[in-house]
């Protein structure tokens, strides 16, 4: 879909303001949201894929002031209340008391070491999106390939920075999960994944362009179509 | 879905419900949720990533490896995981200068830096640093690219996790890799930093 959280390429939104020292966790509510994107992936409510697009339906006024944590709490809603593991009526109701009340108590609960060891397993074990597939390659790195430049009106990773744009196949990983399909609820079928070298001029049109640069994108194998064959027989690097 | 902003304290009064909400079901549970906070607070950091960079740094063989396949060179030193399941590492030279970046959301190598910083994640960065990395770079991290060096910015669309092998600073001929980690930045594996020359 079209909105504010791709960002690339947006005038005025200001200087990057870097602060000497922050600690990891801004406020005590981020840590009680940030464990929220492991465990309720292990309870069913989404895929990483689905997970950012509830992010990417939060209101553009909102996404661009609001916290970063606080994008993760409107997704863990969003796919929470979809899936009915959410009263949001009871939801409301709880916000109410504890902003009334905000030392009282969370819930007496057992320790579950089930959950503790799936923390201890999937942090350093991870969870990839490569997938084994018999996709033959539509692309080889050297091969000159152009964006799509169609608007799904779903989850894409296709920014629309790079929609249309000339670039050269620099990598080949393999296959993962397609965002497209994965994030809009519909399977993972895995795609091929380059990265693609944009120059600077391509993006931006050489009068606006930074001089002496390129940006790397990642696209998955239905975002691209051939302009120009390599003329090596350069094989790709596999991940 | 409402445009309402809300304050720090109704954002903690609506993370507390909805904990709750999630404790009852079994979903978390508060030691669980320490836990990770704990793991991301003191032991998976950029600490991890110096570790990779200071052994590139002191081991032509490793350093190969690693360009090769950096997930799998990482996982000689025991690191791995979430976020960082498919690794690259682009290297810096005399002649390029690499950036990392998630211009749609915030993707990030965790395993080898931790979670990132603010400034990462916020608006700003992601929108001006395909555009005008040299001027982002020099004016909010003071770090000029001079313009033979070309720049190459790495935006994270996809689940292939970039960062960046600085160059080893002049001056530290002979050192040991202990001391090498020292200095090591977080910044510098970003790209928005150099590892500084050794006077």
């Amino acid at each position: 879909m079209n909105g504010v959280f791709d960002l690339a390429g947006t005038d005025g939104v200001g200087p990057v303001i870097v602060p000497e020292k922050e600690p990891v966790f801004r406020a005590e509510w981020e840590k009680a949201v940030f464990p929220m994107f492991a465990m309720c992936f292990r309870a069913g409510f989404y895929g990483v894929d689905q997970f950012r697009h509830g992010i990417e339906l939060i209101d553009p006024a909102v996404y661009l002031k609001s916290p970063y944590y606080e994008h993760w709490v409107h997704t863990v809603e969003h796919y929470g209340e979809q899936l009915g593991k959410l009263d949001m009526a009871e939801l409301d109701r709880r916000t109410e008391h504890y902003l009334a009340n905000p030392d009282a108590p969370l819930p007496e609960h057992a320790d579950d070491p089930g959950l503790l060891a799936f923390i201890e397993a999937v942090v350093p074990a991870g969870a990839s999106a490569k997938r084994e597939s018999d996709k033959v390659a539509r692309f080889k790195v050297g091969d000159v390939v152009r964006v799509d430049r169609s608007a799904p009106k779903g989850h894409t990773r296709r920014a629309r920075y790079i929609r249309g744009a000339v670039g050269e196949i620099v990598l080949a990983h393999g296959t993962f999960i397609y965002p497209d399909t994965a994030g809009n609820g519909l399977g993972e079928n895995p795609e091929h994944v380059y990265t693609v070298r944009f120059t600077n001029e391509e993006l931006w049109g050489a009068e606006h362009a930074e001089p002496n640069g390129s940006v790397y994108f990642d696209v998955w194998d239905p975002y691209i179509e051939l302009v120009t064959p390599t003329a090596t027989t350069t094989e790709g690097v596999s991940a | 879905m409402s445009a309402q902003i809300r304050t720090q304290e109704e954002i903690a009064a609506r993370v507390k419900a909805l904990e709750s909400m999630l404790i009852d079901q079994g979903i978390m549970t508060t030691r669980a949720i320490d836990r990770m906070v704990e793991l991301y607070e003191h032991e998976v950091g950029p600490q991890l990533g110096a570790q990779v960079v200071a052994k590139a740094w002191s081991d032509p063989d490793f350093k190969a490896r690693l360009i090769e396949d950096a997930t799998e060179a990482c996982k000689e030193l025991g690191i791995s995981g979430l976020q960082g399941e498919d690794m690259v590492v682009v290297e810096n030279s005399d002649t390029v200068h690499n950036i990392i970046v998630c211009t749609l959301c915030s993707c990030y190598p965790w395993p080898v830096l931790g979670l990132p910083p603010n400034w990462y994640k916020d608006p700003q960065y992601r929108a001006a640093i395909t555009r005008e990395p040299r001027k982002v770079l020099r004016e909010s991290f003071g770090l000029t690219i001079p313009e033979d060096v070309e720049v190459r910015v790495w935006d994270s669309s996809s689940e292939m996790r970039y960062w960046v092998l600085p160059q080893r600073p002049a001056g530290t001929e002979g050192w040991s890799e202990e001391r090498l980690v020292e200095l090591v930045t977080r910044d510098s594996m970003i790209g928005v930093g150099t590892v500084a020359a050794v006077a």
